[in-house]
């Protein structure tokens, strides 16, 4: 018997039988489609935190005050020492470094913004001229903040988009004072609605000189100093020079953590990339039902069809020809609900892509292969069983339907 | 040239052996035309089974065309049914999903044989049968005499040497009856070696030789050509 014949019978087998192929199709289909729509966001999620880390900067070296231990309770800890502060002049200290190219050091903070009779909660963010650049950030309209001594404290600010229209509406905002907690800030800057990052929704922010930060929250420590290197391959100095700082300014006590991009970004990598495989894999368990439910219907098809199986036997097919012909029938149903099972879950991923643009999700490929090979391997695995069935079948009982 | 020589079929019923076909000696020359009679449960069909190679003899040898088809494996077994015999069946067996033509068609595709020439030999049988306007037809939507005349292209189309009908007419009405029955004589005298099981006395009296099967043994073998 030619293959072209065996794809032939199983596709005329398929459509005398329309109700249990569609049921078929389904079960399976939904299962590729669930490991398409699943590994979609995972790795759409992936995508998203590396786009954002991205967009924190390039070649970027985060300082933060205290040292990470993992050693449980230190002796510090019992004894109540808190780390140093990470000060506005140990973050003039590292500018000394050649490969340092941009600096910012940060305070972070919530008080009261108001403007008029408006108010309203604010993230504040206190930093120098160089955030904006070190951070990709863009300025709608204004300028940033400027440049001018990290001791200064300016009573100047630039606001989020989202800040400025909620209090200032159909009112220009630049060149406005408002009111911060207990200080008044001109505004010279208003931020575009596209910068965003990791943890802070820059249409939501107040940013304010440092110095007027540190004064603002009663905050003499600093929360971050960023710094930008050169190229990547000057972090590692850069960092080595940090420590050694920052250790020398604090009396030999090395109390910070200092952290690239990289790592952080890489450990955002793998967790997303196992959360990608875990679902993915949760989503095969469907696949393997699927499979059951084909060997089922299969079994079912293989009983109803005991005549049919004992009449092609009388024809001279051989129990062999006889468990190709069930086997093409099932592979052809799997190969269908893998194809109807793409096209539901890339047009899901589609549609997720239309209601989340930022999410950007794209199944991977090895998702594709995985759940085609997956789909096909249970299709053919539990279609054997109904195969060998319907090939033991005695031909004289199977024409008398016993 | 079928040849039967000591063969006993039983089958195993609870604690008891049945007998189904008792010390069987027979030899079929090509081209006769043998009725197979008897009352039910006389092992008139397990001796067509057994012939058309659905069945096994629990001992004895069975020699088709020279051949001593005991000793075939499966593989064989199925080439042999599938090149030298053909079954024309009481309940039509047709594939109700599959047209005419494609019912026809079903022994050349098991054969293996090319599309083009399986096309050419399903034409020539739905013409020989005179199935033309049918051809598309499935089999719900054809009468029985013309169920009846495809299953006979399709147990022809490989231009078997023996035809094993079991109660050919049975399903059909006397016309319809009479008009296949005129199918298989007419193949009969072209050459194939014809068996026809049957309850039909009138049918028993138009082969050329006459079986009588009683409990699994051969009770008369007569000729009806004197």
């Amino acid at each position: 018997m030619l293959t072209s014949d065996y794809i032939r019978y199983g596709w005329q087998s398929l459509r005398g039988y329309r109700a249990r192929t569609l049921l078929m199709l389904l079960a399976m289909s939904i299962g590729v489609a669930s490991v398409l729509l699943l590994t979609a966001l995972g790795e759409g999620a992936r995508r998203y935190v590396n786009g954002e880390f991205a967009s924190l900067g390039t070649n970027l070296v985060i300082v933060m005050p205290g040292k990470s231990e993992t050693s449980g309770v230190g002796l510090n800890n019992m004894m109540g020492v808190t780390p140093r502060d990470l000060t506005l002049d140990d973050a003039q200290a590292l500018t000394r470094h050649p490969a340092v190219t941009r600096i910012a050091p940060l305070n972070v903070g919530a008080v009261e913004a108001s403007w008029q009779n408006r108010k309203r909660e604010v993230t504040i963010m206190g930093s120098t001229h160089e955030l904006l650049a070190l951070r990709h950030w863009k300025l709608a309209a204004g300028q940033f903040l400027p440049a001018d001594d990290w001791d200064r404290a300016s009573p100047v600010c630039v606001i989020g988009k989202k800040i400025r229209d909620e209090l200032f509406g159909a009112h220009a905002a630049l060149g406005q004072w408002i009111r911060l907690g207990e200080n008044r800030y001109r505004v010279i800057g208003i931020m575009a609605s596209e910068g965003r990052s990791i943890g802070t929704d820059v249409q939501e922010v107040v940013i304010i000189p440092v110095a007027s930060a540190q004064s603002l929250l009663n905050a003499p420590s600093l929360f971050r100093i960023l710094i930008e290197t050169r190229s990547r391959a000057a972090m590692q100095p850069v960092i080595n020079f940090t420590v050694k700082t920052i250790r020398q300014r604090h009396h030999g006590e090395e109390d910070v953590t200092v952290v690239t991009q990289d790592a952080v970004l890489q450990t955002f990598d793998n967790i997303l990339a196992a959360l990608t495989y875990g679902v993915g894999g949760i989503a095969a368990i469907s696949l393997a039902v699927a499979g059951i439910l084909i060997m089922n219907v299969m079994l079912v098809a293989v009983s109803q069809r005991t005549a049919e199986i004992g009449l092609l036997k009388a024809l001279g097919a051989s129990c062999r020809k006889i468990q190709l012909l069930i086997l093409a029938e099932a592979v052809l149903l799997t190969l269908f609900g893998i194809l109807l099972g793409f096209i539901i879950g890339l047009t899901g991923c589609w549609g997720l892509r239309l209601a989340l643009p930022e999410l950007q999700a794209y199944p991977p490929v090895w998702a594709l292969l995985a759940s085609f090979l997956v789909a096909l391997t249970t299709g053919l695995i539990f279609s054997l069983m109904p195969a060998r069935k319907a090939a033991k079948l005695d031909p004289v009982l199977a024409l008398q339907r016993r | 040239m079928i040849k039967l020589e000591q063969i006993h079929r039983d089958f195993q019923v609870g604690d008891q052996t049945v007998h189904a076909l008792d010390d069987i000696n027979l030899q079929i020359d090509q081209g006769e035309y043998l009725s197979v009679m008897g009352p039910s449960g006389s092992g008139k069909s397990t001796l067509l089974n057994l012939i058309g190679m659905l069945d096994h003899a629990t001992s004895g040898r069975y020699l088709l065309n020279d051949k001593n088809v005991t000793e075939m494996d499966e593989q064989q077994e199925a080439l042999t049914r599938n090149q030298h015999i053909g079954f024309v069946f009481q309940a039509f067996h047709l594939i109700p999903r599959l047209t005419a033509q494609e019912n026809i068609e079903l022994p050349l595709l098991l054969a293996g044989i090319d599309a083009a020439t399986r096309q050419h030999k399903v034409d020539q049988a739905i013409k020989a049968l005179n199935l033309t306007d049918r051809a598309l037809h499935k089999p719900d939507q054809l009468s029985g005499g013309q169920r009846q005349r495809v299953a006979i292209a399709r147990a022809t189309i490989t231009e078997p040497s023996v035809l094993l009908a079991d109660e050919p007419t049975g399903n059909l009405d006397q016309q319809s009856g009479a008009d296949v029955i005129q199918i298989l004589e007419t193949l009969n005298q072209k050459g194939i070696t014809l068996i026809v099981v049957t309850h039909d006395s009138h049918l028993g009296k138009r082969s050329t030789r006459a079986l009588k099967m009683v409990d699994g043994r051969i009770q008369s073998d007569k000729s009806n050509s004197g």
